[in-house]
């Protein structure tokens, strides 16, 4: 816009004398603005820039759902322990000594505890994030950061109990007296799958939980099916050959099939498995965000 | 020369509000899927359910210099708030665009982000995170926010055992160590005591005097006057006035004043008052001695109020006092109370009484009205209670002597006492002596 158009307004309100003079503010038409604000239309991407300026704010938001879960607990953080574990040993009641589900060859409960403890990373964050908008509804109506902080800090807080209950995994394999292969390395890549598709699913989860309330409600369900519908308490072998590709397309096979496969070194799962997975999660990631910042601009209305 | 911190044009803003109920702006999937065939039937006959357009804001443009203390100023709903969520990025325009020049730190609320399982210490840092700052930033002021908020002894004590002083005071000492260069405030003086709100505003003026951009949106007309140095008036979602605050404020007042004395508030409709209605006021006027109605008088300056009334009962006597709201702590001043008659009053009876304040020395400001009958000094009857309900009073700073001394933006209270100076030595050292002190003292 042409700076003599701002003087001339200032001029008709009798603000300021100085900036009348013409010429006046011709050094500010170098200046960029530090924030325009404008109404966004259509679909646009995540600024991954802005995201970066308040990662102080996305590490302080994971802190506080760490601290504040377990504040005034009985059990305070055994729960994180005590959550999966009990878990575990009902699907190796249920499943492995009734049901006699197979297990790769493996001790049912290490099988299961790896299944387990990845599903329940997942699980944690959709279920945190899922209800994270309205939770912080008040912070939403208030003050202005990237919205996407919000459901994301979720991601991390849950990384807390996924690191303790991989630490009690490391006791049960030392019981029964199972070494890591070096296949183990690959782990941070199956726990960051995890985390990119756990992020996506949040991300349509919780913008939609702004407009829809009911999703809360859906969830449990939701997540229940998911679970059995994804190689948690089973072997992917249980399922017939001519189906795995279709169920593959369940972005959770991969993770939790890959988790065990660099825990306990066998598989049923194979690379061509993987790779579809892998391109599901990120669709659903990368539509998910777009999604979120869709609908981001509304949350302060509708909240 | 001063640079410009935020340019606004031609913002507007709509919400869209369904004409026949006023829903959650929110559904259930339920509703959504339910309501579904409702829907097509009604899209198909035409009879979709009338949404109504509301404009918050509507072609608001204004350019704000650096270090420009603006106050934002109107009546509720006419658009300041949501001027000032689109300019601190919480909800976005719907035409228009805003640039701004420098970090914001927006106020909206006190104690934004505070949680009340979390300690001090946590909260401090969550809540200064939230409005902006860096981690590192807020380990460096912490201790002098800690000091500020006087909460070191509870530092980490949950919040939620905290006094609610104490929680205000930790709240604001976080916000008042943000360092934007563009300070928002919303009516954050609005919540806590008087002496808190004081302390707020000695903040913001300390903000100011750093040279920093502030945008301050209040109905409290005598802290925008306190605060600014540029008054913008929104009405309906509209700049009807921009310019030095005093001349704002003097639009605003006068379209209080019309709007007060043509709507059905005040002292026309009797329904929304206090009092038991045995008598009621009808008509108040402020007024000089002998002069003519007005509303804006100099510091010194005898005020007449000229109280009309009707009594609807019969009475045993009557009796009348004019109080002086604080615009800023709302505190009374209060005239004596004064007695019109301690004999029968019929019912049917009217009158017209008036009660002077001789040589008022309120200082510059706002002072919403306070009137008051009763039957007697003794009896705690009230008949009818005007409160705030017709325009205030306003005194501009004065023209005598007086008053020249005085900076009327500063906080200096409301009333200035009455008081008389003698001096009764000045001796300066090695000079040669005054023969009259008292030369020094005149201008």
């Amino acid at each position: 816009m042409a700076p003599d158009n701002a003087g001339d307004r200032l001029a008709q309100t009798g603000v300021t004398a100085s900036a009348t003079v013409p010429g006046t503010n011709q050094p500010e038409a170098a200046r960029r603005p530090t924030v325009t604000i404008q109404p966004t239309s259509g679909w646009s991407a995540i600024n991954l820039r802005e995201l970066w300026t308040y990662r102080d704010l996305l590490m302080i938001l994971a802190g506080r759902d760490v601290k504040l879960r377990y504040k005034q607990t009985g059990l305070g953080v055994t729960w994180v322990i005590l959550q999966p574990l009990i878990a575990a040993a009902i699907f190796t009641i249920m499943f492995g000594r009734f049901a006699k589900l197979p297990s790769d060859g493996h001790p049912y409960i290490v099988f299961v505890f790896s299944g387990v403890l990845i599903w329940n990373y997942f699980a944690q964050v959709l279920q945190r994030a899922g209800n994270s908008l309205i939770t912080d509804a008040r912070l939403i109506t208030k003050v202005y950061f990237p919205r996407l902080a919000i459901p994301l800090a979720s991601t991390f807080s849950a990384l807390i109990d996924l690191i303790v209950a991989l630490g009690v995994l490391a006791v049960i394999m030392a019981i029964y007296g199972i070494m890591p292969t070096w296949r183990i390395a690959a782990l941070p890549l199956f726990v960051l799958l995890a985390a990119v598709t756990a992020t996506g699913v949040s991300l349509w989860l919780s913008a939609l939980n702004v407009k829809y309330r009911d999703f809360v409600h859906a969830m449990p369900f939701m997540l229940q099916v998911w679970m059995f519908a994804s190689p948690v308490a089973y072997a992917t072998t249980i399922v017939p050959e001519k189906w795995r590709l279709l169920y593959s397309l369940n972005p959770a096979v991969a993770f939790i099939e890959g988790m065990r496969w660099s825990i306990l070194g066998t598989s049923s799962i194979r690379p061509g498995m993987v790779a579809l997975t892998v391109v599901v999660s990120l669709f659903v990631f990368v539509m998910g965000a777009f999604f979120f910042r869709r609908v981001e601009r509304g949350f302060a209305d509708t909240v | 020369m001063s640079q410009t911190a935020i340019r606004v044009e031609q913002i507007s803003k709509s919400y869209r509000i369904a004409k026949a109920l006023m829903r959650q702006p929110y559904r259930t999937l339920q509703e959504e899927v339910i309501g579904l065939p409702r829907k097509i039937w009604e899209r198909a006959r035409g009879t979709v359910e009338p949404m109504e357009t509301f404009w918050a804001l509507e072609d608001v443009s204004f350019e704000v210099n650096e270090g420009e203390v603006v106050g934002i100023i109107g009546r509720n709903g006419a658009g300041k708030s949501t001027l000032l969520k689109i300019l601190s990025r919480i909800t976005e325009p719907t035409r228009g665009r805003a640039e701004i020049y420098g970090r914001v730190g927006a106020l909206l609320e006190v104690g934004t982000g505070f949680h009340a399982e979390l300690t001090g210490r946590e909260n401090i840092f969550l809540s200064g995170a939230i409005l902006g700052m860096r981690k590192s930033e807020i380990a460096r002021q912490f201790d002098a926010i800690v000091d500020f908020a006087e909460v070191d002894q509870f530092i980490d004590t949950p919040i939620k055992r905290y006094s609610s002083g104490m929680y205000m005071r930790l709240a604001f000492a976080v916000s008042a160590h943000l360092e934007p260069e563009i300070l928002l405030v919303d009516e954050v003086l609005a919540v806590g005591d008087a002496a808190f709100q004081k302390k707020c505003l000695g903040k913001m003026e300390d903000v100011a005097e750093q040279g920093r951009t502030v945008f301050f949106v209040s109905h409290n007309t005598q802290a925008v006057r306190q605060l600014c140095t540029r008054g913008i008036l929104l009405e309906r979602g509209r700049v009807v006035a921009d310019g030095p605050t005093d001349s704002v404020l003097s639009v605003y007042n006068q379209r209080v004043r019309e709007m007060r004395i043509d709507a059905d508030t005040g002292v026309n409709n009797p329904q929304n008052r206090r009092g038991s209605g045995a008598v009621r006021f009808t008509s108040v006027q402020v007024e000089e001695p002998g002069g003519e109605e007005r509303y804006t008088f100099s510091m010194g300056d005898t005020v007449r109020f000229r109280l009309s009334f009707i009594a609807h009962r019969d009475l045993r006597g009557l009796a009348v006092f004019v109080g002086i709201r604080s615009g800023v702590s709302r505190e009374l001043l209060t005239s004596v109370r004064h007695v019109v008659t301690e004999s029968g009053v019929p019912a049917g009876t009217v009158g017209t009484v008036l009660v002077d304040l001789p040589s008022l020395n309120l200082r510059p400001g706002e002072y919403p009205l306070y009137l008051h009958v009763s039957e007697s000094i003794e009896s705690p009857t009230n008949y009818d209670v005007l409160d705030d309900l017709t325009p205030p009073l306003v005194m501009a700073a004065g023209t005598r002597r007086l008053t020249d001394n005085f900076d009327p933006s500063r906080p200096m209270g409301a009333y200035s006492i009455p008081s008389q100076l003698v001096v009764e030595a000045l001796d300066s050292p090695g000079a040669a002596r005054q023969s009259n002190p008292l030369a020094l003292t005149s201008r």
